[in-house]
């Protein structure tokens, strides 16, 4: 076992991990954010998408070990004083979720596409969310609403 | 404060406007309860060693180095649980092996289905041992220690190896690899076909397709021991189903089980089932006295979760000279899989009637060999039967127009159905409920810019370029809203099809709705909130909807087959209606008229000619609480529950076009327009429609160029991952132009048809007429699914007599 400190939707947390302990299972088991959520054990659907010191990953493939004094955002630490971020409230308004498992994954990966690109056309929304899995939307409405919250974040898209 | 758009507050209507859902709060902050979210004290996992086989004798299972591990908290093989079950896992549509519809009692080859294999492992992925473990960890290690002693033996993969004379058998007791043969025929069709001027035959694949919900399976099971008593959370779309089912192959009375389906993420058919996993965990619940957890990894869901799809068709239609249909004639041969799931005799025959598509033409066959396999069963996925019989039918109209030197458009305007509103009776006995098919496919065209279209392809085959152009129809019809019990009764499936809604008009004034569906993504906490308050006058607010629950919602059939809306949907509405009229009783006692004398509108009951006189149906409900004045016999309380048996199904329709591009250097495909116009009858939420139609078209276009589950020839899963599976992302797929038609449905009150697989049934046969309309001008003759780069790049090359 070994103790690491993770700073988490803002607040430091220390929790002891196993070497093979991965960032998401001790998100969800040991810090009981659940909502973060695992679709596969490939890397591929992107379902736990967090960000780690500000850049979008998929919290499967990072060991806890490897956030050790860093700073992880989740799902849970993106609303302000209970308003839902730009990207939540979007995702609403353009009806870009269904069933709801991909979305926490996909809202947090949007979130590092946005701050790391700043303005985005619909195509390069499409190429950013690849590694991001949804399979009741078509996608069609996640662009959209990825587009509405880009222009309230203050990065404008492209028609 | 519900967010409604303006024209909606105006008109004083929730049904019909773009309500935003009341579920997503809870999904966009992570608070939603999904069943890897349920930690209880004292809990164990559960973990399951599987065959890597395809075809094995067990000799024997070695658990002894397991039991050793720390953290390891007991394990078993298939034999040592075998006292567990009471029965084998259900298969509730044991259909007849012979013609529809005079069938015989004669059962179709029906085998045995245990949670864990004793004898034989039957396909890759079948459960042979049981591990249960302190932690995730722990089973991870425990199953690594599992040694399990299995003798490989011959297999069958492919549908003509398990029909050959002398092939391996699956299952040694039933004495073939056939489950049945079932014809649905009329007595014209051999003379037609003999007679006719035009006989189109082409046979075409459906492969394999691994369902992919994003949420895996997952089971928690917790006991009561002292009372007998389990609550099991499953994410299923079928608690209330399972929960009889659980019961009969447990050996639990029905009353000591709950099942609940928290919040489920996706199914599209996957999670219409009954899995040995739920049956391992309540075993072990029992057996350990513990609170139990299973959660499913992705990979294991690629062989233990049902595959959907795996059906080769011939298929063919007679003609004459215009290309006026006058027969159908289509055999499948489908691959069940090793066991027969929930459903999975039935799949094949939820699309036999409907072969002729939206033309009817009079001579009719069709006829289904179910085969058993080892490979993972299969069973519904999205569309479950209709895909295959709407594709088989579209791909044909289109070989027919190239056979005419025909448009496709014009072929299929010169078949449709004219336009009715009344119920119609086609070949294959069906009776469809409304539908207007020229107009859906002239709105699509002109949306898609047909003409403009057809142009730009000739001028690109004109100047010979590279990158062809492509462009797909389908005008589909389906049949949903599972089902008139009866039907189901003639069709030899094992339960009714009606569903239930209770209605509660709390004294506050709020209102509870109790459904009997069970969502995972569909939305019917709005839409079912909507069609409350508008029938009862209320705020769209003050409605909660509860669902999911077998403990709160005690009478249900649960979600699938496109039938919420359309069944459960008009229970609610039917429920509503019971509210309304023993409101307007005590109204009518209250205000000192008789019932006729009093209107009702917007939730308000007025005196006929008298404005101010009025009661509101919070005010009744108020009243009907206090019980001060009731009127004789009227007990007190406002509640109501309604259950509806549909007399018939629905028949939703519509025009889909694909216009794509393909490199004929490359064999690589891109979408440039997809264009979706449905005839789903009236619409409660059309936001919530569009959104289905997205997902389904997308479903489609993937299972026509993407998706294919391979086995090897030792019967290994290649495709066994995310990785070499794929599923598209955003960057593969077009953005969708969507449009509605609308004729009501006759079947129901409302006029609904339901909106679930709509997509999905539509758009492969759209997607791979494109695909043919650009690659047939280069000599192409036959493409299956999936039309993946190397399909058409070897397609074109043997066009071309090059070699492959």
């Amino acid at each position: 076992m070994r103790r690491v400190e993770i700073t988490v939707n803002g607040t430091r947390r220390e929790v002891d991990v196993e070497p093979r302990d991965l960032l998401v299972y001790v998100l969800r088991e040991q810090l009981t954010l659940t909502g973060t959520n695992v679709g596969c054990d490939t890397t591929t659907c992107g379902a736990c998408t967090v960000l780690l010191d500000g850049r979008s990953v998929k919290a499967c493939t990072v060991l806890a070990v490897q956030a050790d004094g860093r700073e992880v955002t989740t799902i849970e630490g993106i609303a302000r004083n209970g308003d839902l971020h730009p990207l939540q409230q979007a995702f609403h308004e353009q009806h870009a979720l269904q069933c709801g498992y991909c979305t926490p994954g996909m809202i947090m990966a949007a979130l590092g596409l946005i701050q790391e690109n700043g303005e985005l056309s619909e195509e390069e929304i499409r190429a950013g969310l690849e590694g991001n899995m949804c399979r009741c939307t078509g996608y069609h409405n996640i662009v959209k609403a990825i587009q509405q919250a880009a222009r309230q974040m203050g990065s404008p898209a492209a028609a | 404060m519900t967010e409604v758009a303006e024209d909606l507050k105006q008109a004083e209507r929730y049904v019909g406007g773009g309500v935003l859902r009341k579920e997503d709060p809870e999904l966009l902050t992570g608070q939603a309860n999904f069943v890897d979210n349920i930690v209880l004290s004292g809990m164990v996992w559960v973990g399951i060693a599987r065959s890597p086989f395809a075809h094995a004798r067990i000799n024997g299972v070695d658990l002894s180095r397991v039991r050793e591990l720390p953290g390891v908290v007991a394990a078993w093989s298939g034999e040592d649980l075998a006292d567990e079950w009471a029965a084998a896992l259900p298969c509730a549509w044991p259909i007849s092996t012979t013609s529809f519809p005079t069938p015989t009692d004669e059962d179709p080859r029906m085998p045995d289905h245990w949670p864990v294999a004793k004898d034989k492992a039957r396909f890759a992925g079948d459960a042979v041992a049981v591990v249960v473990a302190e932690s995730r960890a722990a089973v991870k290690d425990a199953l690594e220690a599992v040694e399990a002693d299995l003798e490989p033996l011959d297999h069958v993969l492919s549908l003509d190896e398990a029909l050959a004379d002398g092939a391996p058998l699956v299952h040694d007791e039933l004495g073939s690899n056939e489950c049945y043969t079932w014809t649905l025929a009329n007595e014209e069709v051999d003379r037609v076909f003999s007679e006719a001027p035009v006989v189109v035959k082409e046979s075409y694949w459906h492969p394999r397709l691994i369902p992919n919900a994003i949420e895996p399976r997952g089971v928690v099971v917790q006991p009561a021991p002292a009372q007998g008593e389990f609550t099991i959370w499953s994410a299923t779309q079928i608690p209330h189903i399972l929960k009889i089912t659980l019961s009969l192959t447990m050996g639990i009375a029905e009353t000591k089980l709950r099942v609940i389906a928290p919040d489920v993420g996706g199914g599209f058919g996957s999670k219409l089932n009954v899995y040995a996993e739920e049956a391992i965990c309540m075993a072990v619940a029992r057996r350990l006295r513990v609170p139990v957890k299973w959660i499913e990894e992705r990979s294991e869901n690629y062989l233990a979760t049902i595959h959907g799809r795996g059906v080769s068709q011939e298929m063919e239609v007679a003609a004459d000279e215009e290309g006026k249909l006058l027969g159908v004639r289509a055999r499948l041969v489908a691959d069940f899989g090793a066991y027969l799931q929930l459903v999975t005799p039935g799949i094949p025959i939820l699309g036999a009637f409907l072969y002729g598509g939206v033309y009817d033409p009079g001579a009719y066959f069709f006829e289904c060999k179910g085969v058993f396999t080892n490979k993972t069963p299969t069973d519904a996925y999205r569309g479950a039967g209709r895909p295959e019989a709407t594709y088989a039918i579209e791909r044909i109209m289109d070989a027919l127009a190239r056979r005419l030197n025909k448009d496709p458009a014009e072929l299929r305007r010169l078949n449709f159905i004219p336009p009715f509103d009344e119920p119609r009776q086609v070949a294959s006995g069906l009776q469809f409920d409304s539908g207007d098919y020229g107009r859906t496919l002239d709105k699509a065209l002109e949306l898609a810019g047909y003409e403009d279209l057809r142009a730009e392809q000739a001028a690109r085959r004109e100047r010979g370029e590279t990158k062809q152009l492509g462009i797909g129809l389908c005008t589909y019809i389906e049949m949903c809203g599972l089902a008139p019990s009866q039907v189901l009764a003639a069709l030899r499936y094992g339960a009714g099809g009606w569903d239930a809604a209770t209605i509660r008009c709390h004294p506050t004034g709020k209102v509870t709705v109790v459904t009997g569906t069970s969502p995972h993504g569909q939305g019917h906490v709005t839409s079912w909130a909507q069609i409350t308050a508008d029938e009862l006058g209320v705020p769209f607010d003050d409605v909660e909807v509860l669902h999911g629950d077998t403990a709160v919602s005690p009478l249900g059939m649960d979600t699938y087959g496109s039938r919420s809306l359309s069944v459960g949907g008009t229970a609610l509405f039917n429920a509503a209606q019971k509210i309304v009229a023993k409101a307007k009783t005590i109204a009518a006692h209250e205000l000192e008229v008789a019932e006729d004398d009093l209107d009702y509108s917007g939730g308000k009951f007025q005196v006929k000619g008298v404005p101010d006189k009025t009661k509101s149906i919070p005010e009744i409900a108020f009243s009907a609480w206090t019980a001060h004045s009731l009127p004789e016999g009227v007990e007190p309380g406002l509640e109501a529950t309604a259950v509806y048996d549909p007399p018939n199904f629905t028949f939703p329709s519509g025009a889909h076009v694909c216009a794509l591009e393909i490199d004929t250097e490359t064999g690589e495909t891109a979408i440039l327009k997809y264009v979706a116009v449905d005839d789903v009858g009236n619409v409660i939420n059309p936001m919530i429609v569009e959104g289905q139609v997205h997902g389904g078209v997308a479903q489609g276009i993937a299972e026509a160029l993407y998706e294919e589950a391979v086995y090897d020839e030792s019967g290994t899963l290649l495709t066994s991952s995310m990785h070499s599976y794929r599923i598209p992302s955003a960057a593969e797929l077009p953005p969708f132009q969507t449009d509605r038609t609308v004729t009501p449905s006759t079947t129901n009150p409302m006029g609904v048809k339901g909106v679930g697989e709509a997509g999905t049934i539509a758009a492969p046969a759209a997607v791979m007429n494109a695909v043919m309309d650009a690659l047939h001008v280069e000599g192409v003759t036959k493409i299956d699914k999936p039309a993946t780069p190397e399909r058409v790049w070897r397609a074109l090359r043997e066009a071309k007599g090059g070699a492959r």
